[in-house]
Order: structure tokens, then sequence, then C-alpha cells
């Protein structure tokens, strides 16, 4: 079998953790990042006596994140227990969801090379969080000691399981990253893969081009970021093809992405077959949910990013990949729409925002609402380039500093004597200066070289230290040359 | 009589009367523990400095003038599987031998918020899991009517307690009969309420879907006051059921003219002993005599019973055992490895009836064979639940025996697991049911130990159960006789 008649067949597994206040089975807090072992009580540490109740605001994530990925909501679902032992599992066995999920048969599309590809998604149910271990050497076997912080301990988290849709590692890129918006639209998770509030598991199998039957599927784990995702399986999409090519055969296993080594390793012998011995939990009621409720939440979904991404392109004219940029995260298509009621030339916002606030952003890897720019900042920018104020290079340097401070560009323009010189006469005298200082270059572009008349250009707006009027400038040399 | 012989009611109205003071009944009571614990053995741990610290305040609430309910200074005690804030709770295991919890059971703070006083924590069968508190890792209580024989259990040391004086009432549980066959062999008056009825928040699980608090009592009365105060919906537990607790002290004194029973054939057949039956018969009879309109029954499916709870409760118990690991509180046996460390820990840490459990549970839910076991006993459960919803359409109370035989001697049946279990035979469909039941004293054996009636119950019915059970007290006195303890007032060996 030759590499290229092969065809990869990838389907994920993601964890997200629901960003509600307090856990799901009890009222613990769920911030991240507390001192260990301080969001903790007898339930979430799985004392004896102790039992689980429903929060509602869990169940609630869950149903909006279901709908929003179009799957359809159980009216009868229940808690099942997975039974294992590990010591960041206080009670020895997981509440999760067995044979009777949440929700099922939804799908995400993604666009790939200009095309769109349907994933679907085959269910989403709701479970809880284990704890953290951390140990004092490689693993818990080799550990001289071996601490556990229950902090995470029942954070709720929904489990959305894909169909084996997806063909190729980049196309699992693109899965996982729109998952992401979608939840992050949805405000019910943060979707942080760096702080473990969104975890991805995958199975990858190859099969000769166009055949019915799945070749044996291997799983990887412990991919930690969206760049791991996509390395992991580009690295096992390689060797499960190039095995085949060599006429090997693959097992099935379970096998982790080594970040440091750029390679799956096997699990065998670590890790054996569980049965987790699945059984409905007793402590706690089916979940019979109300029609009318779904519903509501239906007529509560904020715009999805898709939707949004289309009337971007129709109600704005923005371009397909302007669109796309700009409905990336909510956060930033909420600041776009403020910024364009405020300053109604939609265009000249996106090109701002593309340019300018973007650069930044990634440059301080933030997001926009955690630095002090709001849209009036913007919109006043704008507004002060539009008026003739001030120059399109001036208003950059003085939006650097509204981005780092907050403060008023008005004021920093007036603060700094930013305002342009669109003075005719003044602007004259500064040509004329110019002119007499560069007779090399008059004559140069009186030879012919256009180059010449850009560079007179700049020293018009070095002299100004570049308030001068651009279109002035460009009018009041172009007479004097001619 | 003395005052450890008193009922919660009587001593209530002297209470009141202020012809005692709480510190006073608290330490009648200590005394009795220090005169007969020695040969019943009741008790895992007893809490003298507390309860009598709890004991004061109630005297101190009553001198202020304050509003207290009829358990208020009323000296109890609680089965040794309910957490309890500051005080060991083991499950007379050794794998919580020191295990202290820092929160109350629901029940425990309900009944500290009516002002009772705890005497202290009663033994048990291993996390509930046996009929006679020889699986006790620590000991086994006696009978207070009978030194030589079992209490019965699993809350054989709350049905002592209650027997023998050391309590005026006390708490157990019940997963397949763990209230009602104590009481039944001590007795006492046991109350398995509806599952839902009372919240299990705080109760170490044994098997979640069967196991249930009740109150032991010395009479009906009792009976009643305790499950006002314990009963209702609490927000801890899901499967507590947000039903309306009536005042259950209405329900007794009503007439049972005319009510219907049903006495279900299956209850009387083979494996029940003859004097028991006879003896269970005779109380019947004392029922129709009120009034009472008596037919026999059937509950077709009863005799899968026992089968099914012994998968499904494993099964649960496998599952709700497993925190016990030695990993976060209870026993840890060191070892080189983490797997070791498990193994270790548990194997030392439970006891045999309790490890055969979760190995028989394990199995039925493993892969390959939940169909087979688990699925198959959820649906005949099913099925035995459907007998009973029948007969209830007919009959507003079904009386079996409580316990196959009165009280056995201790050793008899302990190399015999099959024998112990069918101890709970009349006990565990109502269980798996999921409806109330209770054992009522009806009368003794040749030899002098007790028989106890076994009352059912429609879902949410106790009011009628009190309110027959209070009838039958009314015309008999089998709950006014106190066991011939050594060294006790009360009483001589009964004949
Ligand atoms: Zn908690």
């Amino acid at each position: 079998m030759r590499k290229e008649d092969l065809e990869t067949v990838i389907g994920l597994e993601v964890h997200v953790e629901l960003a509600t206040k307090s856990k799901i089975f009890c009222s613990c807090s769920t911030e991240f990042g507390a001192p260990p072992n301080t969001h903790v009580c007898p339930i979430c540490l799985g004392l004896p006596g102790v039992l689980p109740v429903l929060n509602k605001k869990a169940l609630e994530y869950a149903v909006r994140a279901a709908l929003a990925l179009n799957c359809e909501i159980a009216p009868f679902s229940k808690f099942d227990r997975k039974n294992y032992f590990y010591p960041d599992l206080p009670k020895a066995y997981q509440i999760s969801q067995y044979d009777q999920p949440l929700a099922y048969g939804g799908y995400v599309d993604i666009e790939v090379n200009g095309e769109k590809r349907r994933i679907r998604i085959k269910r989403v149910h709701l479970e809880e969080d284990a704890g953290k271990l951390l140990h004092a050497g490689d693993d818990i076997a080799g550990a001289a000691t071996s601490l556990v912080d229950f902090n995470r301990s029942g954070v709720p988290l929904i489990e959305i399981v894909s169909e084996p849709d997806i063909r190729s590692p980049e196309e699992a890129r693109l899965y996982l990253m729109k998952l992401k918006t979608i939840l992050e639209y949805l405000g019910v998770s943060d979707c942080k893969m760096e702080e473990g509030s969104l975890r991805c598991d995958a199975n990858l199998s190859v099969r000769p081009r166009g055949a019915k039957e799945l070749g044996t599927k291997t799983e990887i784990k412990n991919m930690n970021s969206f760049r791991a995702v996509f390395k992991g399986l580009e690295y096992e999409e390689r060797r499960q093809k190039e095995a085949l090519a060599a006429g090997e055969e693959i097992v099935q296993e379970t096998r982790h992405w080594d970040e440091n080594r750029s390679v799956t390793v096997s699990m065998r012998g670590k890790e054996e077959a569980h049965d987790y011995r699945y059984f409905p939990d007793p402590d706690l009621v089916p979940l019979i949910i109300d029609r009318a409720w779904v519903e509501e939440i239906r007529r509560s979904l904020p715009e999805l990013p898709d939707a949004r991404r289309e009337r971007f392109q129709r109600e704005y004219g923005l371009p397909a990949y302007d669109a796309e940029v700009l409905t990336a995260s909510r956060t930033l298509a909420d600041f776009y729409d403020e910024c364009v009621r405020l300053f109604p030339d939609p265009k000249a916002v996106s090109n701002f925002v593309m340019s300018e606030v973007l650069r930044l952003l990634n440059a301080e890897g933030k997001d926009i609402v955690d630095t002090p720019l709001t849209p009036q900042h913007l919109a006043k920018l704008l507004g002060l380039v539009k008026e003739g104020t001030i120059s399109g290079k001036i208003a950059k340097d003085v939006f650097e500093e509204v981005f780092k401070t907050g403060r008023d560009p008005a004021e920093i323009v007036k603060e700094r004597g930013l305002v342009q010189i669109s003075d005719e006469g003044e602007l004259a005298r500064i040509v004329d200066e110019v002119l007499a200082a560069n007779p090399a270059v008059v004559a140069d572009y009186r030879g012919g070289k256009e180059k010449a008349f850009t560079f007179l250009v700049g020293q018009v707006m070095k002299a100004t230290r570049g308030k001068a009027n651009p279109a002035l400038v460009n009018k009041l040399l172009k007479e004097k040359l001619s | 009589m003395e005052i450890y012989d008193l009922t919660a009611h009587e001593l209530s109205r002297l209470l009141k009367a202020r012809e005692i003071s709480a510190a006073e009944l608290t330490e009648a009571v200590l005394e009795r523990v220090d005169e007969v614990e020695p040969a019943v053995r009741a008790y895992v741990t007893v809490t003298r400095e507390e309860a009598l610290a709890a004991a004061r305040r109630v005297d101190e609430a009553r001198a202020r003038g304050e509003d207290l309910g009829p358990l208020a200074g009323i000296p109890m005690a609680v089965k040794d599987n309910m957490c309890t804030r500051t005080v060991r709770t083991t499950c007379s295991s050794r794998i919580l031998e020191n295990f202290i919890p820092p929160y109350d059971a629901t029940v425990v703070e309900r009944l500290a918020a009516a002002g009772t006083v705890m005497i202290g924590k009663t033994n048990l069968d291993e996390f509930a899991m046996g009929s006679s508190t020889e699986n006790s890792a620590f000991f086994t209580t006696r009978n207070p009517w009978d030194l030589e024989r079992v209490p019965g259990g699993s809350s054989g040391g709350s049905a002592a307690a209650v027997a023998a004086g050391e309590a005026v009432f006390s708490l157990g549980s019940d997963t397949g009969g763990s209230i009602r066959q104590p009481a039944s062999l001590c007795s006492v008056v046991g109350l398995k309420p509806t599952y839902g009825r009372v919240s299990r928040f705080g109760l170490v699980a044994f098997a979640s879907s069967l196991d249930q608090i009740g109150p032991l009592t010395k009479d009906v009365t009792d009976c009643a006051l305790v499950m006002n105060v314990i009963s209702g919906w609490d927000k801890m537990d899901s499967t507590s059921a947000p039903v309306e607790v009536p005042d259950f002290t209405q329900f007794l004194g009503r007439e049972v003219r005319g009510l219907k029973i049903g006495l279900p054939r299956e209850f009387f057949a083979e494996g029940i002993d003859r004097e028991v039956k006879e003896i269970i018969l005779t109380a019947v009879r004392v029922l129709e005599g009120l009034g009472a309109v008596v037919e026999e029954t059937s509950l077709p499916h009863s005799d899968y019973s026992l089968p099914v709870y012994y998968i499904l409760a494993p099964a649960e118990a496998s599952s709700n055992l497993a925190r016990f690991d030695g990993v976060r509180y209870g026993l840890r046996v060191d070892a080189p490895d983490l797997i070791s460390m498990y193994g270790q820990t548990r194997s030392r840490g439970f006891g045999a009836e309790v490890r055969r459990r979760i190995i028989i549970g394990t199995y039925a839910l493993s892969s390959g064979y939940y169909d087979a076991y688990y699925k198959k006993a959820q649906q005949v459960r099913t099925l035995i639940k459907q007998d009973f919803d029948r007969a209830f359409e007919k009959y507003d109370v079904l009386i079996t025996p409580t316990s196959p035989t009165p009280a056995f001697k201790i050793g008899e049946k302990a190399d015999n697991p099959i024998q112990m279990y069918l101890s709970d035979i009349c006990t565990i469909p109502v269980n798996l049911a999921g409806i109330p039941g209770l054992s009522i004293p009806c009368g003794f054996t040749a030899e002098g130990l007790p028989v106890g009636m076994q009352l059912l119950g429609k879902p949410f019915a106790e009011g009628t159960l009190l309110q027959v059970a209070y009838a039958y007290e009314q015309s008999t006195d089998h709950h006014k006789k106190r066991p011939p303890l050594a060294g006790a007032a009360g009483g001589e060996r009964h004949a």
C-alpha cells in the first residue's frame, strides 16, 4: 500500500470545563489558581456519607453548548458512575453519563481551503472533573511523594465527542478552533488549553482511500495546546501510514504525545484496559429536561460565529477574510460592532482594527477586554483623522498610547501638539525649504525618477514631525515641481 | 420503673413539669450505661461530656422560658454509620476506626436542633452489612433479653441500647431490614420510612438506592415523635422526597375498624419458625378484634427478593466503599507502590463479609456480566415493586413476621452467610419496593425471646402504620416489658 493511497480518519473527544461559579455537585468555587485544597468541602473530597446535588447552572451551560452545536437534547438522561481507583479521584468513581447522554446528533461546520466541511457531533454529556496530582518525580510510580490538589475536583465538564469525520490534522485544528470560538461566544467556558479548561484526546486511523471500513485506531492523549494537537496528529498520521506502507500492522493502543521529543509514545503495559463498571448513580435522580426550558435557552443563544461572519459581510460589506478575522473571538467582534455603531465607516474601522489593534493585541498576547482600550477611544481617534485634525500616521502613534494608558485620544493630541498642519501658507514655506535643500533630488524627479517625489514628501513630513496634512503636501509639491 | 425505663413522651412530661432536669436524666441514663454496658456492649463510643453539656444547655433554655419541643433533653443514641462532627464515626470498621467527620448528618443536625442529647454512637455490623453485629470489627453486641444471643443487625447496637435502657431512643439505618430485624429481636419499635422520607445526607452509604434512616423506640408514640423531627425534604439529598410531612402523632388513637389488612402467604410459608408464625397470627387476631378486615393475599415475586438484593446491594456497595482507599483519611497500610497500598489497606481495613460483598458487587457490574446480573436484578426489582402496588390497591396494610426466627445464638450462623442472609427474608422486599415498614413487639416465645410483627404500608403512609401499631400496642402490654438484665431493677426474666 502506497502512502498516497491512504486516507486519515480522526475523531476528537474534547473536554471543556464549564465557567460556572460553583462546582457541579457542591457549592465550592471553581476559581482557577487558588492555593491547593482551599476550594474543597466534604462533598468534593468524597468524604463518607456525602451526596451530590446537581448545579442547575452547569446543566444550563451544557444545554446551551449542545444547542449551539446543533444537538438534540435528550428528554431523559441520567448520571452514571465510572468506577476506577486513582488518587486524584476522591470517590474512586467519576460521576459521568454513559449510555444516555444529555445531547446527541449535532454538527460543526468548518472551512478548509475555501470549502465547507461538516463535522458531525455524536454526543455531548456532563461530568465532573478530578483533582490534580503533583509528583516529586516523573510520575506516580517513580515519585518519592505525590501531592493531590482537589480544587479542580467536581468542576463541571462537558465532553464533546465527534464522529470520525475529520480527515487531516489541519481539519482537527480547525474543528477545535471552531469549538473554542463557539463556546467562548456562548460564555460557557473560557476554553484555555494552557489552564486545562479545554482538553483534547483523539482517535486516529488510516485506511485505503475510498474504503468504507475504518482501520485500526490509536488513541492519542496529552496534547495540551492547539499546536500540540496538530503536531501530535501529524506525527501519528505519518507513523501509521509509514507502518502500513511497510506492511506492518497497527496495534490498537493509547499513545502519549511527548511534546519535547515530538513523538507519540505507546502506553502499552503502563495503562491496562479498564473495566469501568458503569452503572446508574443511585444518589442522583434522572435528568428529565423540560422542553419549554430548552426552548427558552435556545432563544437566549447569542449570535454565533458563522451567523455573525455572514452579517459582517452582508451588513458592513467586509471581505470574507476580514469578517473571519473579526469574528474569531466574541470580544473582538463585539468591539468592532460597537466601534461601527459609534463611527459608521465599517471599512475604516476594520482596516484600523485588523492592522493596528490586532498587531498590539498579538504582540502582548492579550484579549481586547483585558486592555484599557474602548470602542469610544477608537471611534474618537478615527473621527480626528476624518476631520483632518491628525494624519493617519499620527493616529497610529496616538493609538499606541491610548492602547497602553486608556487616555482620551483628543487629549493626547492636544498635549503633544500633534494637530495636523493644514495651513497652506505655512506648509508652502516648508516645502520651499525642502526643495531648496535637495536640489539633486529635485533634478532626479524632473529627470523622470518618480521615487524622488516620495522622498521629498518624506522630508516635508520629517520637517513637520509628521504633522503635515499629506494631501496638501502632495498638492503643493506637485504645483511647485511642475 | 426506673427513670431509664421510661419513654420519651413520659420523660417529656416530667421535664416540662421540672420534676427532673435534662442533666439529671442524662446522668441517670449514663449511669445505666455504666451499669449494663459491660454485658450488653451496645456502644462504640460514649460521648459523656458532650451529652452532659448538651443536657445543661437544654435546662438553661428551659429556664429562660424557651419553647422546647417534646424531645428536648431526651438522651438518645446514633448508629455509628451516621456522621457526627467532632465525634468519630467508625461504621464499626477498622478502616474508619479513627475517622472524625467534619460535618453532621442531616438527621443528627435535626435531632440536635430539637434539643435531644446524644449519649453515643452504637455498634453495627461493619458498614451495616449483617444481621447480628457479629460482623462488627470491634465486638459483638449482646441481646439484652438473652446475653448469649445476638441483638440482630445491622442496627444491633441501636436496638440493644434502647431495650437495655441505655438510650431512650436511637437511630438506625435499614438497607434490607437493619432497623426492623433488630427491633424485632430486642422487643422495641423500629420503623424503616419510605425511601426518600428521611435525608440520607451524612449516612455512610451501603446501598444508596435501599438505605433509609429510621427510629428505634420503646413505643409507637415515641416513634411518631422522632419521625416528626427527622422527616422531610433536604436540599443536600437529591433522592429525598419533596413530600409534605404530617404531624405523625395525629394518627395515634385513630381506630382501625374497617381497615383492610392483607397477609401475604409467601411470608408465612416454610422457613418461618412455627412459634413465630403463631405469635404473629395471634397478634393479627387482636387487630381483627378491633374491627380490621383481614384477608390472605399474595406477593408472587417475593421468592426472588433475596437474590435480587444480593446483586443490587453489593453492586452499589462495591462502588460506595471504593473511596476507602487509604489516600485521604482512615486506615492506610504503607506499601512500596500505589496498587499494593490500595490492596493492603483494603484487605486489612475491611472484614470478611464486607470483602465478600465488594467482590460479589464488582463481579455483578463487570463488563459481560452486567446484563445477566445487575440489569436483570433491576428488572425483577420492578416486578417485586409492582406486586406491592397491586396489593395496596386492595389493602391498607400488609402484615408479616419481621424476622423468620427469634434471636439466635452468637456464633450460630456466623460461618454460614446464606443462613445469615435468610434472617432478612421478610424485610428485604420492603427495601426493594421502597415502601415503609414498621416492626412492633407482639409477644415472646416459650423461651422468653421477643417476636416482632411487621406492618407494611403504601409509600409515605407511615401514618397508617403508626395508627395500626398504636391500636395494637394499646390493646397489649408487650411494649411495657423490660429485659431482665443483671444489676437492673427492671423485671425478672420473662417466661
Ligand atoms: Zn466542594
